[in-house]
């Protein structure tokens, strides 16, 4: 029969309003539903059966169900920065001025050219797509991976940035219910009158779950439920607010939905709750299964509760003549609610009697009721005609026709049991219901080993958990196809996964060709692996696996059920962390003035750091050179406040320090400073710096930018685990220090202009030393050394008056062309000076031996981090790679990271390699490129000459040569 | 347009000094040199314009007027002169904020997973502020947050997002 309208029925819709209309447009139709409608309601009322296509045949599909399980009703929702792929139409609230786009199809939905794939099934079976990665063998990447890389996606992307906001919120509670239906709102009372605070989350805008379809008295009992948990002051009820996974130690995630059906409204969209939970209660119902019949997928196909759902919600009537075919008493109610709402109905039940109180309700109605029977086909193409009727127990032999529009299905019900397994909570097969239920005995474990989930009502198995609302049910009979003795040619036709296309006949092939485990038969057949993660299909499809494998449904067992419960979207995931606030930006007391002149940026961990100063028309390789030549020859100024400094105090401070670097620190006098070198237990090289000593029991440690943190909480764990009962103080001093460089001949000129009561002379302030005072009104730290080779001063001020001296600077020194510098200038400069960095030098594979760095080494001490390791063969083998100079045969800069090749292969057939280039520069001082590399026995082969490949095919040379370039003799260190 | 949840506003002129000891050794000394009593573990105890807040096992931090920062340390230098001790300015190393409001508490739990209904009315917390390290407290009306100064803009940007108008907590 045709699909007629009235769809709207008359009277009923209990959760629309009809007084209000809501426009919207599909695929640029005009169409109005009513305000509580869902977009598939909507579109029913609108005599839309036709919501999609599936996935690889493109067969023409309506909505199956009427909830989150809802495999088939996905859109395309919204414009541009708002639009979203594979949005379900079943719990999608109708707003006005809504834009929906059909998704897998062209040119239309109607007239979808994609369906010749239908025709071409035969040749799509399962596992279709991984045959191809096999024979013919050149038909892989020339032929199948461009075709199926193409069709591949159900909706498509976005491509604009959402503007939306999302946020996250915390909280804890000592029992959580997920599910605000008769059970849950049950379970939420019991636990709030035990005390403790108690969230129930509901993932939907209304509570009550089935009840109050299901159940004449439904709504008013569960209004009666609600009114009783308002009235507690230590229970929070959250409507839409799905619980999307539950994690190790009752951690669960949720998404509550504020602002979706009003995105302008100025609040979040969608907040992501991450919940601390003491117990969780799982009351996340039940979801109906479809059956396996031929032609199952004809939109106008549904679930039994489905087509209730939207006849008592939404006052929508899917069909004027509804078949309800069943193996269980349930599937009466809908044609009991079908049947007052004035539609026609007829029941097959599979079963060969049927004589519970529904089923003679059902009778008492004059509904008829043909028990023993089954649909042996259904007819129609893009809306249920008629079916077919046969004996279930048959090959499908017709014994009748019935004209309808619409099937109602139900082949028994499946706890939801997502939440209860996520965190290895096991199921059991409930053999006389037919279904996978949690084992209350293998629940999943919190951290005191005791069972921290509960599930109840329907989804723990209790089908029948609204209580006196109940009326006497017989027993469902598993039904996994039909008719039971159905042909190949039937089979193949029967539909599981709705969305992915997988139909009866898939698994049995993926069983005839060795796929046992149900893990691998889902990812060969993709069973389960769309957008609705099979939950309609999963259980269908694994007694079906386990009828062809002949074994019983609990050996064959479920896949593993992962989070998220529904789709998260990832906007929610990522939440605030996006734009200015994805990650925290550290920023130095400076870091204003930097961006008024002009700083192009270097990232150095959280930091930004002036990388160089352009100014004009310069390009950042001219910045670099001019920073250099300005220190070179007058004075420069460096913003080094991000370097860490690291208070270490107390009587075994310097046995304390003494273990943590190489050198001795010990002997360190008061008002000296020295470099130190740090290594891992393993003895490679981890951070570097200068250490200052500033009272008898008080050293500060300067730490890479990088390594800040890290140190102080690598001392911290040395003084907390292993040597507790050192007298160690430590306190990580940072932020609170503005530290500013001034180098370059003119670095004490530019400094004795400030006013001051600190003698910077080279007799009360030679190099490697510090001294304290005022400079410029400011109370300061001025420590003498020199990562640049020339005359350097570092004064560290606090932090909030950083600016003001560094401003002091830059007025003090116009004369003399005071020149900010950025970080690749004081990393060229080093370099010239042959000094290693941290991160270039080394890599985590490298020891202080290997870069020259043995003076650093105290003999005297009996040990420090590392010692050990460094004694290890492999350590003190000497062909290890040491550093060297490298000068470039010509004038070309020899890439940074270029590797050093030798004669011959390696068991891989590549070139054999000698050593590779750690820092490489033009050299603005001395105009030409300088390299620094790790060469084998690099030291012992100077003068050699190296090849360094390039990928373009060039070779370039590279002569070993001392790794000092500047300055051998240190002169202008003292200016 | 509602109201923010809370007024987010960064605080200047408090110093803050860190100090290290052995808390049942030298509790007594620097109670008196601080002005105020020792707090127990996760508390922070206050009088008038002065906080002491524990930080550690080993570890308390005095808040205080900027302008009194000086004296407390030479203050607490000689109380603990004896003693194995590490005191240090750390005034410039913080940024501070308050948070104030109705709806205070539901900023904070927004930035950060600590149990806010278990902190008690003289409670530290040191946790994060969405990504960033942060400890907090409860003042008049709302809460007190102390970060690092470095990452100030980030911590204003994060607490102005939280208080955005119209999103509070509760169950719509």
């Amino acid at each position: 029969m045709t699909h007629t309208p009235p769809f709207r029925l008359a009277r009923g819709g209990r959760l629309i309003d009809r007084a209000f209309q809501i426009p919207f447009r599909f695929d640029g139709r005009y169409l109005r539903g009513l305000r509580g409608d869902t977009l598939a309601s909507a579109m029913l009322a609108s005599g839309q059966m036709l919501m999609g296509r599936s996935f690889k045949y493109h067969r023409p599909r309506g909505p199956v169900a009427s909830g989150a399980e809802e495999p088939n009703a996905l859109f395309g929702l919204g414009q541009g920065g708002r639009f979203e792929p594979n949005q379900r139409a079943t719990t999608t609230a109708l707003v006005p001025g809504m834009i929906l786009r059909s998704q897998n199809c062209w040119p239309s939905l109607d007239a979808d050219i994609g369906a010749v794939n239908n025709w071409l099934s035969p040749m799509l079976p399962a596992g279709f797509y991984y045959k191809t990665f096999i024979h013919p063998r050149p038909f892989w990447k020339h032929l199948f991976e461009p075709i199926i890389r193409r069709s591949a996606g159900l909706g498509r992307a976005p491509t604009d940035p959402d503007p939306d906001r999302y946020e996250q919120a915390y909280a804890l509670y000592d029992t959580v219910v997920v599910g605000g239906g008769i059970a849950g709102l049950t379970a939420a009372r019991e636990a709030a009158e035990k005390g403790g605070k108690v969230l129930v989350l509901e993932q939907n805008p209304v509570w009550g779950g089935r009840t109050p379809v299901d159940h004449k008295a439904g709504e008013a009992t569960i209004q009666a439920l609600l009114d009783d948990l308002r009235g507690r002051a230590n229970v929070t009820l959250r409507r839409n607010t799905m619980a999307t996974g539950l994690y190790d130690h009752g951690y669960l995630l949720a998404r509550e939905a504020l602002a979706d059906h009003d995105p302008n409204q100025g609040i979040p969209r969608q907040r992501l709750w991450r919940i601390r939970a003491g117990h969780i209660v799982t009351a996340t119902g039940a979801l109906e299964r479809p059956l396996a019949f031929a032609c199952n997928d004809v939109p106008g196909v549904m679930l039994a509760s489905a087509v209730r759902d939207f006849i008592v919600d939404y006052g929508v009537a899917p069909g004027q003549r509804i078949v309800v075919v069943t193996n269980n008493d349930d599937a009466y109610r809908t044609a009991l609610i079908a049947q007052e709402a004035r539609l026609d109905v007829t029941v097959l039940d599979a079963r060969d009697s049927a004589d519970g109180d529904l089923p003679q309700a059902a009778r008492a109605q004059n509904i008829t009721v043909l028990t023993g029977s089954a649909i042996a086909k259904v007819t129609g193409g893009r809306h249920v005609e008629s079916v077919a009727v046969c004996d279930q127990k048959g090959e499908g032999k017709h014994t009748g026709t019935i004209d309808c529009d619409v099937v109602a299905m139900s082949g028994g019900w499946s706890p939801i049991v997502h939440l209860y397994s996520h965190c290895g909570g096991k199921l059991l097969w409930d053999e006389a219901q037919a279904m996978f239920r949690p084992d209350p005995d293998r629940p999943p474990l919190g951290a005191d080993g005791r069972g921290n989930v509960t599930a109840t009502g329907a989804a723990s198995g209790d089908l029948r958990c609204a209580g006196d609302l109940e009326r006497a049910e017989g027993a469902t009979m598993p039904v996994w196809c039909m008719p039971a003795n159905a042909p190949y040619k039937l089979r193949a036709k029967m539909w599981l996964d709705y969305q992915n296309d997988v139909k009866v006949t898939d698994v049995l092939l993926a069983a005839r060709e060795g796929y046992a485990s149900v893990e691998h038969t889902k990812r060969y057949t993709t069973l389960g692996m769309a957008t609705d993660q099979g939950k309609v299909s999963n259980i269908n499809g694994l007694a079906i696996l386990s009828d062809a494998l002949n074994q019983p449904i609990p050996q064959t067992g479920t896949t593993t059920f992962r989070p998220p419960y529904t789709p998260l979207t990832l906007a929610t995931i990522a939440a605030d962390a996006r734009g200015e606030a994805f990650q925290p930006l550290r920023k130095t007391p400076l870091h204003a003035w930097h961006e008024r002149h002009g700083v192009s940026w270097e990232p150095v961990g959280q930091w930004r750091r002036p990388y160089c100063y352009p100014r004009g028309d310069e390009d950042r390789h001219a910045a670099v050179n001019r920073e250099i030549l300005a220190v070179r020859n007058s004075v420069g100024t460096l913003d080094a406040s991000t370097l860490g400094k690291i208070l270490v105090k107390g009587p075994d401070a310097g046995k304390f320090l003494d273990m943590m670097y190489t050198n001795m620190m010990s002997s360190l006098p008061v008002g000296k400073c020295r470099y130190g070198l740090m290594c891992s237990e393993n003895g490679f090289l981890m951070d570097d710096g200068v250490v200052a000593r500033l009272t008898e029991d008080t050293w500060l440690c300067h730490t890479t930018t990088g390594g800040a943190d890290r140190i102080h909480g690598h001392m911290e764990d040395w003084l907390q685990c292993e040597w507790w009962d050192w007298q160690v103080y430590t306190a990580n001093v940072t932020e609170q220090y503005a530290q500013i460089a001034v180098a370059g001949p003119k670095a004490r000129d530019l400094l004795e202009r400030l006013p001051g009561s600190i003698d910077l002379s080279q007799q009360a302030l030679p190099f490697m030393q510090w001294v304290e005072g005022d400079i410029a009104g400011m109370p300061a730290r001025i420590y003498r050394i020199s990562f640049s080779g020339e005359l350097s001063y570092e004064i560290a001020v606090p932090a909030g008056r950083g600016l003001e001296l560094w401003e002091r600077l830059q007025e003090a020194g116009r004369d003399l062309g005071i020149t900010p510098y950025g970080t690749e200038a004081m990393h060229v400069m080093r370099a010239e000076k042959g000094f290693i960095m941290i991160g270039d030098e080394t890599d985590g594979t490298i020891i202080p031996q290997d870069l020259g760095l043995g003076w650093a080494i105290s003999k005297k001490k009996s040990d420090y981090i590392g010692k050990r390791a460094q004694s290890r063969s492999h350590m003190k083998d000497g062909a290890r790679w040491q550093l060297v100079g490298l000068e470039s045969l010509d004038d070309r800069v020899i890439p940074d990271g270029a590797l050093a090749v030798d004669e011959g292969t390696n068991p891989n057939g590549q070139r054999k390699t000698q050593g590779r280039v750690t820092s490489s520069y033009h050299s603005p001082t001395l105009g030409r490129p300088i390299a620094m590399a790790l060469v084998r026995h690099g030291t012992g082969r100077m003068g050699q000459v190296l090849e360094f490949p390039l990928p373009s095919g060039e070779v370039l040379k590279g002569r070993i040569c001392d790794p000092v370039f500047y300055d051998k003799e240190g002169a202008r260190l003292n200016g | 347009m509602a109201e923010a949840l809370a007024t987010v506003a960064r605080l200047d002129g408090l110093g803050m000094i860190t100090i290290r000891a052995d808390l049942s050794r030298s509790g007594d000394a620097i109670a008196e040199a601080a002005g105020l009593a020792i707090p127990d573990a996760t508390r922070i105890s206050t009088d008038g314009s002065r906080s002491l807040g524990w930080m550690s096992p080993d570890e308390l931090l005095l808040i205080l007027p900027a302008q009194e920062t000086p004296d407390a340390i030479a203050a607490l230098e000689q109380a603990l002169a004896a003693e194995h001790a590490l005191i240090a300015d750390v005034s410039d190393a913080r940024a501070v904020f308050e948070v104030i409001g109705d709806h205070a508490s539901d900023v904070i739990a927004k930035l950060s997973p600590a149990h806010l209904d278990a902190l008690p009315q003289d409670g530290l917390r040191r946790s994060r502020a969405a990504q960033t390290a942060a400890a907090f407290w409860r003042v008049d009306g709302g809460f007190r947050l102390i970060g690092f100064r470095s990452t100030a803009d980030y911590l204003d940007l994060v607490l102005q997002s939280a208080a955005c108008p119209g999103s509070g907590l509760a169950p719509r």
